[in-house]
């Protein structure tokens, strides 16, 4: 996340500075609407996702310690909301999918061997190829798309990740790198798909 | 489709977010280097997987503004309408 170029002072959030608190409202909508259309998927939840997300910073905001920087903190309040919002949003939950790990090694290992990442760039530009990356993302296990949207979309550290999503580091890594493997798979299909048509064409 | 057989192979997985990131031990990273120079399949997953992280932080560099639809919905419920930049 871009920090704003003048610091916003906590000191004034917190004494409930509104000229403050829009400052921050300016500086985070942008990274916590994205945080939450990709999580979603859906721009009017999303949308929910980002009110609720500054209403409650509003609400408690005098509690804000410091201890984590406020980007992680907005982070760590709108990665809560969109999992309830997932959550409620689907009842029927089993428990297999609140269990922490799943830890069959069926989701883990690579089974697409085409080397498609020296594809022309203006493939991965392509309308199409953008659409694809983003339901690659929905199809992530919630508590692993999280785990990479805050990693690998916005820019947090390991160690950031951890402090939004209540996680060590141990963790974050792990399902890092279980969503990291399944989106290469899942790209490896369409674009391995993509390069045997370049090949063909080009024969043709 | 073939899946990962060679236990070297499988051995691997489990550093590979480390090894990309470059944040694993020299030891471990040169052992690795060591076996993906010769294992094709993994050298496909290391330059694949480099491939999607990059395409997908890539794709967060632009557009850091919400619509300005949602935008002024946001000051409006939050009360902060006075202070709504155009
Ligand atoms: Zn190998």
């Amino acid at each position: 996340m871009v920090e704003s170029k003048t610091e916003i002072s906590v000191e004034a959030l917190r004494s409930g500075n509104r000229e403050e608190f829009a400052r921050m409202v300016d500086a985070y909508s942008g990274p916590i609407y994205r945080l939450a259309l990709k999580m979603l998927g859906i721009p009017a939840d999303a949308e929910d996702v980002l009110q609720n997300t500054f209403l409650k910073a509003f609400q408690h905001v005098k509690d804000f310690e410091g201890r984590s920087s406020l980007s992680t903190w907005l982070y760590r309040i709108a990665s809560n909301e969109a999992l309830m919002l997932i959550r409620k949003k689907r009842p029927e939950v089993t428990l297999s999918d609140i269990s922490p790990e799943n830890d069959d090694n069926s989701d883990y290992s690579p089974a697409q061997f085409i080397d498609w990442h020296p594809l022309p760039e203006a493939e991965f530009l392509s309308s199409e190829s953008q659409s694809i990356m983003d339901s690659a993302v929905q199809h992530l296990p919630e508590n692993q798309r999280i785990v990479f949207i805050l990693r690998d979309i916005e820019g947090l550290s390991i160690q950031e990740t951890g402090e939004a999503l209540n996680l060590s580091e141990a963790a974050v890594k792990t399902r890092l790198l279980r969503a990291r493997l399944r989106l290469r798979e899942e790209l490896s299909v369409y674009y391995g798909e993509r390069l045997k048509k370049g090949e063909k064409n080009e024969r043709g | 489709m073939s899946e990962v057989k060679d236990p070297k192979c499988h051995a691997l997985l489990g550093s590979l977010s480390d090894y990309v990131d470059g944040t694993l031990s020299e030891e471990l990273c040169v052992e690795i280097d060591r076996h993906v120079a010769e294992c094709q399949d993994c050298h496909i997953v290391v330059d694949t997987l480099r491939k999607t992280i990059s395409l997908y932080h890539d794709s967060a560099s632009g557009n850091l503004e919400c619509p300005e639809a949602v935008r002024e919905r946001l000051f409006k419920t939050l009360n902060l309408n006075d202070y709504i930049r155009h």
